[in-house]
């Protein structure tokens, strides 16, 4: 026995006919049990990813969807997006919309955890009730009650402001312009995800070991040294998270423009890529450009993901 | 920090003070605008009490019957894969944490890919493939496609609760003349039983919510889940008129459930997602 148990591992598949069969279902078990999520993700995620992959490359628009047989094209799928300005224009669009709102998230919501760690217990009670209120709201009833805040006529946020000396915005709507179409996207979404970023780097800031802190005053750091030396060093991996979350989540606004255009600014001036490849797909019929659209997307998106999901796997150890 | 009454300090609490209200701002003018008359609220100084107001666009939502069937049709789509979505990462869960096999490693690194994956980036061909099968504007067809969205995380959250239940509790179990399934059911599962509710609830809000799929796959109204019929009823009438009180009823009745029932998960929800990154 004790020979046995020594010898490499190199062998033990030759040994496995003679496991008594209740080890063998034990082998077969973690198997069985993962099978049915296996299943349901090849089944709703799978298949469509597959066919968005093959379709990339295939000519699929009108004439397709009424049984012509797709032909394959290879690359003129990207290539024509790659080479048109106003697939660019919405990919400059969404990046730089990303980045401003991913920024402007993080900011806010890094100086709210730090408003939070100084000011009293109830007025910090007060402020985190608020933003997970604010957090909670769905989509919908986020952007259908920005809608009403901002609305031209009888909007709140139209009235208080034309109360300020020199300004009348009586009248005035946010939506027709495209920056300011997405001015006020970025603000309601950055809104809503202030909270996450704001939370989560207070509960971090909370594990500062005091000791550290108390230690480096000791020494003479200021308030700025000693934010720039302990605690932003301390946070770092999940200030890293956070970024990467943000910037994928902003990336991907879909909901959030598709349902402000609803809201009264219909036309691809206000587009961004969730919103273009759901015209040029489903919109316009041109299923092998959406698919190849949608494909440097996720692209994109895997790049900037990699390193969240290398930060998860050394969690997973 | 010191409790001294600093002028940093008040001056700290006064900008929490603003901040509070900035975020709030919002949900305290839904529920404000909600129990206001049409004609308080076409008026053009807007009305700041809402205890002046009457539950009349509460009752007008509420006597809609393409509220009823909205809320009908996101019972079942929720109630279908939420129950299906658990039960399957569950299991999943059960093997990636309690048994050490071949390809773990790539699976737990597919699960995190997934998840990453932009679900906006896939509608079109998930469009296609219910469109092929027939499945556009059906719980069916909406309910493959949520399973599929929910169960990664829904499975990287119960993963973490598995493991924090240690196996040699099982073992110890066997030892006294449990089988392994039955130690399982009497040791492990009541364990789990907060995690599993934990993951129900971030699982349930997910699908809840959802509005981006179900636009897409669910276009007629008789079908509307409840985010599109609150999309559909803030639509202008043919008048171009927006009865905004009924509307924030509406936006009310959709959020206030959802906003009671992640009070109860969000300290989970915040360090399921960032989880472990700072223990370091």
């Amino acid at each position: 026995m004790t020979i046995q148990a020594s010898k490499p591992v190199v062998l033990e598949p030759l040994k496995a006919p003679q496991v008594p069969p209740k080890r063998r279902r034990r082998k077969r078990l973690p198997y069985l049990l993962l099978a049915p999520a296996v299943l349901a993700l090849l089944v709703g995620m799978g298949y469509p990813l597959g066919w968005q992959v093959l379709n990339s490359f295939r000519e699929y628009g009108l004439a397709q969807q009424f049984g012509q047989a797709p032909a394959w094209v290879g690359l003129d799928n990207y290539i024509a997006l790659l080479t048109d300005g106003f697939f660019w224009s919405v990919l400059l669009k969404s990046v730089a919309f990303m980045a401003a709102t991913a920024g402007a998230t993080m900011v806010i919501g890094i100086g709210l955890a730090l408003l939070m760690k100084v000011i009293p217990t109830w007025s910090r009670i007060a402020l985190q009730v608020a933003m997970l209120v604010a957090w909670a709201m769905p989509i919908v009833a986020q952007m259908t009650v920005w809608n009403w805040l901002i609305n031209d006529r009888n909007g709140v946020l139209n009235s208080l402001l034309s109360n300020v000396p020199g300004v009348n915005l009586v009248g005035h709507n946010w939506l027709v312009d495209p920056l300011s179409f997405f001015f006020v996207a970025s603000v309601i979404i950055t809104w809503a995800s202030v909270p996450f970023v704001a939370l989560s780097v207070y509960a971090g800031l909370t594990q500062v070991p005091d000791e550290v802190v108390e230690a480096a005053g000791l020494d003479g750091a200021g308030g700025f040294q000693m934010l720039r030396r302990i605690t932003l060093p301390i946070l770092r991996p999940i200030l890293v998270i956070l970024i990467l979350l943000q910037l994928i989540w902003d990336l991907r606004v879909y909901a959030q423009i598709e349902l402000l255009q609803g809201f009264g600014a219909a036309g691809d001036r206000y587009d961004l890529l969730g919103t273009y490849i759901y015209g040029l797909g489903i919109g316009q019929g041109q299923f092998g450009m959406a698919a190849a659209a949608a494909m440097l997307v996720m692209f994109f998106t895997v790049a900037i993901s990699w390193v969240y999901v290398r930060e998860l796997l050394k969690e997973d150890k | 920090m010191s409790n001294r009454i600093s002028p940093f300090r008040s001056l700290a609490t006064v900008l929490a003070a603003v901040l509070t209200v900035m975020w709030v701002f919002p949900v305290f003018w839904m529920l404000n605008s909600s129990f206001q008359s049409a004609t308080t609220i076409s008026s053009l100084t807007p009305a700041w009490n809402p205890f002046d107001g009457s539950l009349a666009n509460y009752r007008a939502v509420l006597t809609n019957s393409s509220f009823g069937s909205a809320l009908g049709m996101s019972l079942a789509v929720t109630g279908i894969a939420l129950v299906v979505c658990l039960l399957f990462a569950f299991l999943g869960a059960l093997a990636v944490s309690r048994f050490r096999f071949k390809g773990r490693k790539s699976f737990v690194i597919a699960i995190i890919v997934v998840q990453m994956l932009p679900a906006e980036a896939m509608f079109i061909a998930q469009y296609k493939m219910l469109a092929g099968v027939n499945l556009l504007n059906s719980i069916a067809g909406v309910s493959i496609i949520y399973i599929a969205m929910v169960i990664p995380f829904s499975l990287w959250m119960l993963r973490g609760f598995v493991a924090g239940v240690p196996a040699d509790l099982e073992e110890a179990a066997m030892i006294d003349g449990c089988t392994r399934f039955q130690a399982f059911m009497r040791v492990t599962f009541p364990l789990l039983a907060p995690g599993l509710v934990a993951s129900g609830v971030y699982a349930f809000l997910q699908i809840w919510n959802e509005f981006a799929l179900a636009s897409i796959i669910l276009t007629k109204s008789d079908t509307a889940t409840l985010p599109l019929w609150l999309r559909n009823f803030a639509q202008p009438s043919s008048l171009g008129m927006i009865e905004w009180g009924q509307v924030m009823a509406g936006s009310v009745l959709v959020a206030v459930p959802v906003i009671i029932f992640f009070l109860v998960v969000q300290n989970r929800m915040t360090s399921g997602l960032v989880g472990g990154a700072v223990k370091g």
